[in-house]
């Protein structure tokens, strides 16, 4: 470890996985630390053997739960979204050749009570029990206009501009009623709660169609996800980061970031340092440098079956959006199962998880719980939503935001390219790797 | 006839000549005092059978079993494994057989592993010496290598200890060198030759099961925004 670097990266979560394989293939010498055995950080999927030491203080799990080698748990519950920005970094960076991926196989809203598929077709919708027929209309024309509208062709505006207009504007243009527009917000651009009806419409536009043209890449759901758990996605950056010299220390204490003049120098751990110019680090490793903007529960719930009204999905997206159950942040709940090679055969994974609003935030996602149909064992984790206070450039320790409680990895690729930009002073331009035939080529030549 | 696509990983300790048994393998060269792995996602190469052509897809450590931080998705799904230790460190050999608890803990459970005591040509001259070379008087007599100065050309492993350990286990066993080539073509031969095709065309997805994993190289209905304008035949 006593060596010098370019770039020293602590925690192997995804945000500091991507960051750490780009800037190897940029030729920067990394060094990439995690306090774990593991990988992944707060993005890991756990084994049981993990999960048992992580949350019940090292129990043995019971042995009716199966082999150990069977579970990936994820602890953050996310998906990709199929034309969301991850995915295009997994293909430029070839990283997908790494790794398989399944669908989700549908997305669900709870609507007074009940639990409704979020139409995945023309076909579905038509059939949908979410809209009277009248308002299928208004929507349809809603949607016409969100999917013909061009910000430099005034034609297609209708007389709106919503680089200006409030959504809300828009919505009560199209006449639409509040469950269709609780549907649109939270179900489709995915809001988790209201303050956007206020913000300018473009926002929620872009959100719209990033879920419409995902759904159409695959059909089915917008979704989809990693086989073997959402770990695997920081492995499969951590894995290109090696490829390009990149080197990899787990189960590694940090002990200190040292500084000479106000400017990182290097990193101790126990008696060794490793010297460097810039740190790149998750909140955990620079606790004094980030501030809490949030605080989420999410309870990972090992069931026995399907849960109750979703057509027996192997997996799922659930939305119960806040002014269904008065509430002010909607609660999630995400489900994979055996078919994603995350637990054992006959058993399903659901988190369900929401933003923070009483001193109770167990009866906070009741709610949630209360739709799983019997719940075989539960994990409750309570953490902060932090960023850092500072920017970084000052000191060359750069700090990235925790995963937040958003149901996709959009803010994460966010975060990464304005990580990026402040690190290297460039914006992030994603180049085709060669493929793996064209590599061989080169060597062989 | 239809390669079929086999994932074969190599695991060892550091310096024991993995990425050189490959390149030896794949290109038929050897480079001396190769510097640590560098730059390949893996590398590929057919193997002509009788009754079936196997197409593998050999995945290097990339270095990252240096600091025993290799992660679980490289050896995730392999259907072969290629196990290195160094004939002239006996530590390298402990360190196999903890690869072969990991896989057997943790792989696929009809993973064909060969156990391969790699660098045989710095303790033998041929092929045919037995392996009553670890004795002491043969020390630093006939090779000169230089390809690991550090504990010189003893044998410290005796062939039928790895021999013995391997067929304990259930392991194909060879010694081999991957500087002249000796048992190296072998090794894959028989890997190729042992692979279950019904196990591999479960493995690789091509059953029902496999209805909704897609490609994300290939992009689905919007594809076309995503495709790299390289023949997709």
């Amino acid at each position: 470890m006593d060596e010098t670097y370019d770039i020293i990266v602590m925690g192997t979560g995804l945000t500091e996985c991507i960051l750490s394989g780009l800037l190897s293939i940029e030729g920067k010498k990394v060094l990439h630390l995690d306090r774990n055995d593991y990988y992944g950080g707060d993005s890991a999927s756990l084994n049981l053997t993990q999960l048992f030491r992580q949350f019940r203080g090292g129990e043995a799990p019971p042995a009716e739960l199966g082999r150990d080698r069977d579970y990936n748990v994820d602890l953050i519950p996310k998906f990709m979204m199929a034309n969301g920005e991850l995915v295009k970094i997994l293909v430029h960076t070839d990283v997908t050749r790494y790794l398989e991926f399944k669908q989700i196989a549908g997305s669900f809203v709870y609507r007074d009570g009940k639990i409704a598929k979020v139409p995945a077709s023309e076909m579905e919708a038509v059939r949908s029990p979410l809209m009277g027929l009248f308002e299928k209309r208004r929507a349809k024309k809603f949607f016409e206009f969100v999917q013909n509208y061009k910000q430099e062709d005034p034609s297609t505006h209708g007389g709106i501009d919503i680089a200006v207009t409030p959504m809300q504007n828009v919505y009560e243009h199209f006449g639409l009623e509040a469950g269709t527009i609780d549907f649109i917000g939270h179900a489709l651009a995915l809001h988790l709660e209201d303050s956007y009806l206020n913000r300018p419409a473009f926002e929620t536009f872009d959100r719209i169609t990033l879920y419409m043209s995902s759904m159409a890449r695959w059909g089915k759901s917008p979704y989809l996800y990693p086989l073997y758990g959402l770990g695997e996605l920081p492995q499969g950056f951590a894995r290109l980061s090696a490829i390009y010299g990149g080197t990899y220390m787990l189960d590694k204490k940090v002990d200190e970031i040292v500084y000479e003049d106000g400017k990182v120098v290097g990193v101790r751990s126990g008696d060794e340092i490793a010297k460097c110019s810039q740190v790149i680090c998750d909140p955990s490793y620079a606790p004094e440098k980030v501030q809490k903007v949030d605080r989420v529960i999410r309870a990972i719930c090992l069931l026995s079956g399907p849960i109750p009204n979703t057509e027996n999905a192997d997996s799922f997206q659930l939305i119960i959006p806040q002014n269904q159950v008065k509430r002010k942040n909607d609660i999630y709940v995400a489900g994979v199962s055996s078919s994603h090679n995350v637990c054992e055969k006959n058993h399903y994974l659901a988190i369900v998880s929401t933003i923070i609003e009483t001193d109770n935030p167990q009866v906070e996602i009741q709610p949630g719980l209360d739709l799983l149909g019997p719940i075989v064992d539960m994990f409750i984790q309570i953490a902060d939503i932090s960023e850092p206070i500072q920017n970084g450039t000052t000191d060359q320790v750069f700090v990235s935001k925790s995963y937040d409680a958003t149901s996709h990895f959009e803010t994460v690729c966010d975060d990464v390219k304005d990580l990026y930009k402040r690190v290297t002073g460039n914006t992030l331009v994603l180049k085709q790797r060669p493929s793996q035939e064209e590599e061989q080529k080169e060597m062989a030549a | 006839m239809k390669p079929v696509q086999v994932k074969l990983v190599l695991l060892g300790e550091a310096a024991v000549g993995k990425s050189s048994l490959v390149l030896r393998f794949v290109n038929d060269e050897f480079q001396e005092n190769k510097e640590p792995t560098i730059g390949a996602a893996f590398l590929t190469q057919k193997c002509r059978l009788e009754d079936k052509v196997i197409k593998f897809e050999i995945w290097d450590t990339a270095g990252q079993e240096r600091f025993h931080s290799l992660a679980p998705m490289y050896y995730r799904n392999a259907q072969a494994a290629v196990i290195v230790y160094d004939v002239t460190k006996a530590s390298s050999l402990v360190k196999a057989k903890s690869w072969v608890k990991e896989l057997q803990r943790q792989a696929n459970p009809n993973i064909v592993i060969a156990l391969t005591g790699n660098k045989a040509d710095l303790v033998s001259s041929g092929r045919s010496k037995s392996s009553s070379e670890d004795e002491d008087n043969q020390e630093g007599e006939e090779n000169q290598d230089e390809e690991d100065e550090d504990h010189g050309v003893t044998r410290e492993v005796p062939t039928e200890e790895a021999s013995a350990y391997a067929q304990e286990a259930g392991l194909l066993f060879y010694e081999t060198s991957a500087k002249n080539g000796q048992g190296v073509a072998e090794v894959f031969t028989e890997i190729a030759k042992k692979i279950p095709l019904e196990h591999v065309l479960s493995a690789r997805g091509r059953g029902a099961s496999s209805s909704s994993r897609v490609d994300l190289q290939t992009g689905g209905g919007l594809g076309g925004q995503q495709h790299k304008g390289v023949c997709a035949c």
